[in-house]
């Protein structure tokens, strides 16, 4: 490279922008002689200079390059307004995709993409990488030729066009949406890197819709003889789901607004049922169809999938609440520590009860606790963010995260889930994720 | 002084009831909304197709097991196989269940786990999941295009396989009621537990202890070093800033050393835009069978690619066979033609293929 000029203490952008083993060794070197020359001086010095920061060494010289030389976005004009007419993330930031797990599906229009938490932030999952889940492929359905029907238990079965409904009382809560069958593939041992895979099937967003217990009214639901509803979608696989009609008459939205636009197409648009609190498959997308009903229906994706084996052969069926569960996502699989010192450690926790009440933390395997601090608003059946400092010493460490929601319920342990559900459920892992941090820095998905 | 003590009240009082109205569904004015109409009879028949195990819902119809038998090779076989046991596209669907198991109701492998993969006979309880799914959404790239007599054949031949009717059972919304009473895991289902009712009782309460808690030190579980890079190397899939970096998975880890490990930045490629073939091949659903590097039902492009790779007149040849369909070259399992697809738009595919599907 024409521009490779070394400068002792400041990180030089190889080939393709890696860094070598030997390079990265460098600046830790020159870094910590200056930290001692410093330290030398007086203490102050070194005070002023950030912890962590690996680029600290340059201020032993005149300075860094970045400060000292102006780049081109000071020195030059920038783009003109609506240069996209609908924004991009930054081009630096497309390491973070929805990703598939390979060999964990076969088909591709029946299949998973994973959201990728482990460099989120807050608790709003952004439009773009909210996880996927298709049942037979997904679909741009023209708005304006979409339906809904509502029939069953009611006293007129009704039509709504999409018109109709955006009339309607709305209201925009923010919830969790997780996949009964995330972190299934964890139930008898450890089968993937990171927290992509391990927990990706997990989003939050603002929904924006109508209630359904609104239209429920409006067609004039037999609530003495009512038992459940059934969402049917439109597409292919015309997804059904059975959803206890406390649910329905109490939180569920028929939406379709998400994040203050409308739905995504691979999340349903125009129309999809939020289910707060409940697995993702019952928040049927592309939703043409609600039927109120006395008796459970037993469709496929709850009579041959989303059912929990037990250790005895029998079946959960209709398991569908997403019990207490968190998660630290950074630092979490696959990501390595670059040097000792102060972290944030951040993670999510979520329940499907209602509130998270309290989040602990442990840095030596679950054997000693702390409370970490809640740091995003708190809201019912949506994911809460919690933070942490740690002090790394360089030696190997075991991270845990712990939630509590506020019915009291506690996130529970490999050990006590598989002892009574064992390891074949597949479906509402909820244990406590383990992250081991080698000396390293490296961080391994364990299982303690 | 007054009023500076009363704003702040007013407005706490304030918030306080719009926190509860919040939670509350809104009143309809008197009379109504006036949105929506009724549902027309043949609307509620057209999109009502729902079938209940207490069988409301089953449309009147019937089939035999030799009737679906055609319907399965034809429709059927290429991805669950002549005798449903295929396990190249979807899980098998039959297998694992015995005569025994239709009298108890209860799928013994289940309990004795001696039948690794879980098919779908030998969990599902109700005859009517079946009739119902297969109704609505099969097959599948071409969901609700079987007649009810169909749909009845095809759940004969299915039946029939997993030794739960004899061959010459007439299938129908009569006799499906005698079926349910031998279906093997017809017993093998419970609600007991804590995930249905929010109110309910969760069957695993985990600890509170927050200090000198008893655990095992042992780490039991950790991934394989050979699936270190199974899902691509995790350093491509983190931010090149902040406090951590992605693990470059393409080398073993870095020995334990003090200090840190090497930890490359790797910043993005921005992609580039999907070519128009890329949208051809999703618009005439060439993708419920193939993908780009592995195969599906059938082959890779990549595997097309390299089996044409400057063979002359490939292009022509392939685009007439797309057109026609046929088997042989690429296994048993039949392409189905394409006549439909417009020569110039199969002709674009095929050269998105043979590029490499770019």
């Amino acid at each position: 490279m024409a521009d490779e000029i070394v400068r002792r203490g400041s990180i030089k952008l190889a080939p393709e922008n890696f860094l070598t083993e030997t390079q990265l060794q460098e600046a830790r070197t020159a870094r910590r002689q200056f930290m001692a020359k410093a330290l030398a001086m007086g203490a102050g010095v070194a005070a002023a200079v950030p912890a962590g920061s690996a680029l600290a060494a340059a201020a032993a010289g005149a300075g860094e390059k970045e400060i000292l030389e102006l780049p081109e976005h000071t020195k030059g004009l920038g783009q003109p307004v609506a240069a996209r007419a609908y924004g991009q993330p930054s081009k630096w930031e497309g390491g973070l995709q929805r990703r598939e797990s390979p060999g964990l599906t076969r088909v591709p229009q029946a299949s998973v993409s994973f959201c990728p938490l482990q460099g989120m932030f807050g608790i709003i999952t952004p439009s773009g990488l909210h996880f996927e889940r298709h049942h037979q492929g997904w679909w741009d359905i023209d708005p304006s030729k979409h339906r809904l029907m509502v029939n069953g238990l009611v006293k007129v079965p009704k039509v709504y066009t999409m018109d109709e409904l955006m009339r309607l009382p709305q209201v925009s809560r923010i919830h969790f949406v997780e996949c009964g069958a995330n972190t299934g593939m964890e139930w008898g041992n450890v089968a993937v890197p990171t927290v992509q895979y391990s927990h990706g099937m997990l989003s939050c967003s603002e929904f924006t819709g109508v209630l359904l217990s609104t239209l429920l009214d409006d067609c004039g639901i037999d609530l003495k003889k009512a038992k459940v509803v059934l969402a049917e979608g439109a597409d292919g696989s015309s997804m059904t789901r059975t959803i206890a009609l406390d649910r329905a008459l109490d939180d569920v939205i028929v939406a379709w607004g998400q994040n203050g636009e409308m739905l995504r197409p691979e999340n349903g648009y125009p129309l999809r049922l939020v289910v707060p609190g409940v697995q993702g498959v019952s928040w049927v997308k592309y939703l043409r169809r609600i039927e109120v009903g006395d008796m459970p229906y037993a469709t496929k994706d709850e009579a041959v999938h989303y059912i929990d084996l037990m250790p005895d052969g029998q079946h959960r069926q209709y398991t569908s609440i997403q019990e207490v569960k968190s998660v630290i996502t950074t630092p979490s699989g696959g990501q390595v520590l670059l040097e000792k010192g102060f972290y944030n450690i951040t993670g999510l926790a979520w329940s499907g009860r209602g509130r998270i009440k309290q989040v602990d933390v442990s840095f030596d395997g679950g054997r000693n606790w702390k409370a970490a601090d809640i740091s995003s608003v708190v809201v019912p059946k949506a994911l809460t963010r919690f933070n942490v400092g740690w002090v790394w010493d360089g030696r190997p460490a075991i991270l845990q995260a712990r939630a509590v929601d506020e019915s009291g319920h506690v996130q529970p342990s490999y050990r006590a889930l598989r002892a009574v559900r064992g390891t074949k459920s597949i479906y509402h892992n909820n244990a406590i994720q383990s992250w081991l941090v080698r000396e390293s820095g490296e961080v391994f998905n364990v299982q303690a | 002084m007054y009023k500076r003590k009363f704003v702040p009240l007013a407005l706490g009082l304030m918030l306080a009831a719009a926190g509860v109205a919040a939670q509350a569904a809104p009143k309809a004015p008197a009379g109504g909304y006036g949105v929506g109409r009724p549902a027309t009879e043949a609307e509620v028949k057209a999109w009502d197709i729902d079938v209940r195990p207490d069988f409301k819902g089953l449309p009147n119809g019937s089939g035999t097991v030799s009737r679906g038998q055609d319907v399965w090779e034809a429709r059927c076989a290429s991805c669950h196989g002549t005798f449903a046991e295929s396990n190249e596209v979807f899980t098998p669907l039959v297998g694992g269940t015995t005569p025994d198991d239709s009298k108890t109701g209860h799928t013994k492998a289940l309990a004795t786990g001696t039948v690794p993969q879980r098919t779908t006979i030998m969990k599902v309880g109700t005859v009517s999941t079946l009739f119902d799914y297969i109704n609505r959404a099969m097959p599948w790239n071409s969901p609700k295009s079987l007649s009810t007599d169909e749909v009845y054949s095809v759940l004969a031949y299915l039946l029939n396989l997993a030794e739960i009717i004899p061959e010459n059972f007439v299938l129908s919304d009569k006799t499906i009621a005698e079926v349910q009473q031998r279906m093997p895991n017809r017993n093998g289902m419970t609600t007991a537990h804590g995930m249905w009712d929010i109110k309910a009782k969760p069957d695993v309460q985990g600890s509170s202890c927050m200090k000198d808690c008893p655990v095992s030190a042992e780490v039991t579980s950790r991934l394989p070093e050979f699936a270190r890079n199974a899902h691509g190397n995790i350093a491509e899939q983190n931010r090149p800033i902040g406090p951590v970096r992605g693990a470059d998975t393409t080398k073993p880890p870095t020995a334990n050393a003090a200090g840190a490990a090497a930890a490359p930045a790797v910043m993005p490629t921005p992609a580039e835009p999907a070519s128009p073939a890329a949208g051809l091949v999703g618009k005439h659903n060439c993708t419920a069978c193939h993908a780009k590097a592995n195969k599906v039902v059938g082959p890779s492009w990549d595997q097309v690619a390299a089996k044409y790779k400057g063979a002359e007149g490939a292009e022509d040849k392939l685009v007439a066979k797309v057109k026609a369909g046929g088997s042989g070259v690429w296994g048993a399992i039949p392409m189905p033609a394409h006549a439909q697809v417009p020569d110039a738009e199969l002709r674009q595919m095929v050269q998105f293929v043979l590029n490499g599907a770019k």
